[in-house]
């Protein structure tokens, strides 16, 4: 499974890096957030949930979409802004989803993914399933946040909160706005949550907890809550080339780099071949280029859309 | 000339340097200076009391601008994209704007809200809207919106001076647009003729001002002689200057950047024509269909306004079809 997960998570960072260039190309406009570094919380996450549990996330989505197994070629078109997307080219990076893979929204309002996921838990509610919030440490400051703690609580919600703890909000690091920033699940705590902060760049260890958090909520023991401390290897959109953070800091968790913590493990622990994981990288070289070639074939959506639906 | 943006630094800067009183606050506005850099430098001339980086708490944020205002400091609260109002809107509504009235006149809100709004920069559905007619119900806040780089200075430092909530729209297609700064203060409520002309009145709002002013050219060419007015502000509503313009012309069309349902435009038709509804020969809107900001740049374009639908619109209506 570790090397699935390998070829998952290679997946997502060669996805994203391909949207990149599309984005220096031209090809796509607007602009995008991309979650290389973080991947292995989505694919860690994804394989602790079953097909039928529901996950809401956020404008850094990509990631989760793949993991929730998404066609790439429909992610691509949909950044692309072309008829072949997941939302016909109507959402666009910040705002895609695939409710057919119960993907039901990158908030691009932070937050919204909490109260969303907390609406679906609620409805969810004694059928075996779970829904997810995912989020960002600048999120634990909004509203939403704190209220949705509460309302999960008082009606005991399938609900896991996944907070993805990348240091950062946009330009700003966490700690400067924060009241304790070291200890974020602790909030969670005070409404007497059950709580696991996890090493979110290594991919077992964000699937042993979170198939831990999810299987308890499954089981009707109430919402959870999963700190994941992870970085985000890019700036936090496309015109950000992040250069507030210290000097250092970046090159210190690339060395953390979940493919690298895969890679290492699978080599060192499991004895699995070079050639094994080259190949299965190779494999999703070739699958991507594919997808993305195909998304950059899709046609545009004509205007006589909007006529129709006006 | 000086670029948009740097005008609104400008009226910020000398709107601190002129009244202590006067503070920013905002996601990522200080030691970043903004996601559109529009309050680059201040962190560093007036320093951290005066130039302060929020959490991501929209709602503390505009109940704390609120309450602030009331013991006398005059808070400019940047909300990063319009979108994101809704999350201010009730300090805005249930407070800010009813507070003085409530008091008997006994304290003032001057509380000043400035966002990035608008659409055409392949952003989608929510980080494009134009909150401003979201607010446009509501009495006590005056709603203004600059199409150039001296009307954002001169209104900005009107919105910081005065006593009650301004809703301060900045277009992100406007942010990098170059213009002349004179300095000079611009009334909140006063539109402005910026091309005059006999036969018919274009009547539009930030971005759609320069659409229709491009609009206005190629009419020119065909013998159309358009007049121009730019409104600039919500509420007040300066209908006495478009009143006089349609006195001349006797058709109106005005260009809105957003569906026409609840929309300023169609408030500005209604209101003219219960107040003159004898000068008028045609009113008609140019608007956006009623949906959501749409991502593909094709359908985005299509949503939007544009010169080219201003141009057909106006010849249909003077050929009587
Ligand atoms: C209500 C609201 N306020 C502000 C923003 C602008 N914004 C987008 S991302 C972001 C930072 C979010 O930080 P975090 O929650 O840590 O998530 P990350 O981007 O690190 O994944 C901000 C402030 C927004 N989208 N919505
Ligand atoms: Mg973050």
């Amino acid at each position: 499974m570790l090397l699935r997960a390998h070829a998952d998570m290679y997946a997502i960072r060669r996805f994203e890096e391909h949207i990149m260039r599309l984005f220096l190309r031209g090809e796509i406009a607007g602009t995008t957030h991309l979650c290389n570094g973080q991947e292995a919380v989505c694919v860690g996450l994804g394989y602790a949930l079953d097909e039928d549990d529901v996950v809401a996330g956020t404008y850094r989505g990509h990631g989760h979409i793949l993991a929730r197994g998404s066609e790439e070629l429909r992610l691509a078109a949909e950044l692309l802004g072309r008829v072949d997307g997941l939302c016909g080219g109507r959402a666009g990076s910040l705002n895609v989803f695939d409710p057919t893979r119960n993907y039901i929204g990158s908030f691009a309002i932070i937050g919204g993914s909490i109260g969303a996921a907390t609406g679906a838990a609620l409805a969810l509610k004694g059928t075996g399933r779970v829904a997810v919030a995912d989020f960002g440490d600048g999120t634990t400051n909004q509203g939403y946040f704190f209220e949705c703690l509460n309302f999960a609580k008082v009606y005991d919600l399938p609900l896991v909160f996944s907070l993805e703890n990348n240091g950062y909000m946009e330009y700003t690091p966490i700690g400067n706005v924060t009241a304790r920033p070291d200890d974020l699940a602790g909030r969670a705590e005070a409404f007497g949550i059950e709580t696991e902060r996890v090493d979110g760049m290594d991919v077992r260890a964000v699937y042993e907890a979170s198939l831990r958090a999810v299987e308890r909520a499954r089981a009707g023991e109430g919402p959870q809550f999963l700190e994941y401390r992870t970085y985000r290897f890019v700036g936090h959109s496309r015109s950000d080339p992040g250069d507030y953070r210290p000097e250092g800091e970046l090159e210190r968790w690339q060395e953390r780099d979940p493919l690298t913590l895969s890679r290492r493990a699978l080599t060192d622990e499991l004895g699995t071949p070079d050639e094994d994981i080259a190949a299965r990288e190779q494999e999703v070289d070739e699958r991507l280029e594919r997808a993305i070639d195909a998304a950059l074939a899709s046609p545009f959506p004509t205007p006589e859309e909007l006529e129709v639906l006006s | 000339m000086i670029e948009f943006r740097h005008a609104i630094i400008e009226a910020l800067a000398d709107e601190l340097a002129a009244d202590p009183s006067v503070f920013l606050l905002g996601e990522d506005v200080a030691a970043a200076g903004g996601v559109f850099k529009t309050t680059e430098g201040l962190l560093e001339r007036f320093g951290p009391d005066r130039v302060i980086d929020t959490p991501i708490s929209e709602l503390a944020m505009t109940g704390a601008a609120f309450g602030s205002a009331l013991m006398g400091r005059r808070p400019v609260l940047e909300i990063m994209f319009g979108d994101f109002m809704a999350l201010s809107m009730d300090s805005l509504i249930n407070q800010s704007a009813k507070w003085r009235f409530l008091s008997n006149d006994q304290v003032t809100v001057p509380l000043t809200v400035r966002t990035a709004v608008g659409a055409g920069g392949r952003f989608g559905a929510i980080h494009s809207q134009n909150p401003g007619t979201w607010l446009h119900n509501v009495a006590g806040i005056s709603i203004v919106a600059p199409s150039t780089p001296g009307d954002a200075y001169g209104l900005l430092r009107s919105a910081v001076q005065a006593d009650h909530p301004v809703l301060f729209l900045e277009h992100k297609r406007l942010f990098s647009m170059k213009g002349e700064l004179d300095r000079g203060l611009v009334e909140l409520g006063t539109a402005a003729v910026v091309r005059e002309g006999a036969d018919l009145t274009m009547v539009s709002m930030m971005k759609g001002v320069h659409d229709a002013l491009q609009a206005a050219d190629v009419l020119a060419a065909e013998g159309t002689d358009v007049e121009v007015i730019d409104l600039r502000s919500l509420r007040p509503l300066d209908l006495e200057t478009v009143v006089r313009s349609v006195e001349k012309t006797g058709r109106i069309v005005c260009v809105e950047e957003g569906p026409v349902t609840g929309g300023w435009a169609a408030g500005l038709v209604g209101q003219l024509a219960a107040q003159a509804l004898d000068l008028l020969e045609d009113a008609t809107i140019v608007s956006a269909p009623d949906l959501p900001v749409p991502f593909s740049p094709t359908l985005e374009d299509a949503w939007l306004p544009g010169v080219e639908r201003i141009v057909a619109h106006v010849r249909a209506r003077l050929a009587g079809v």
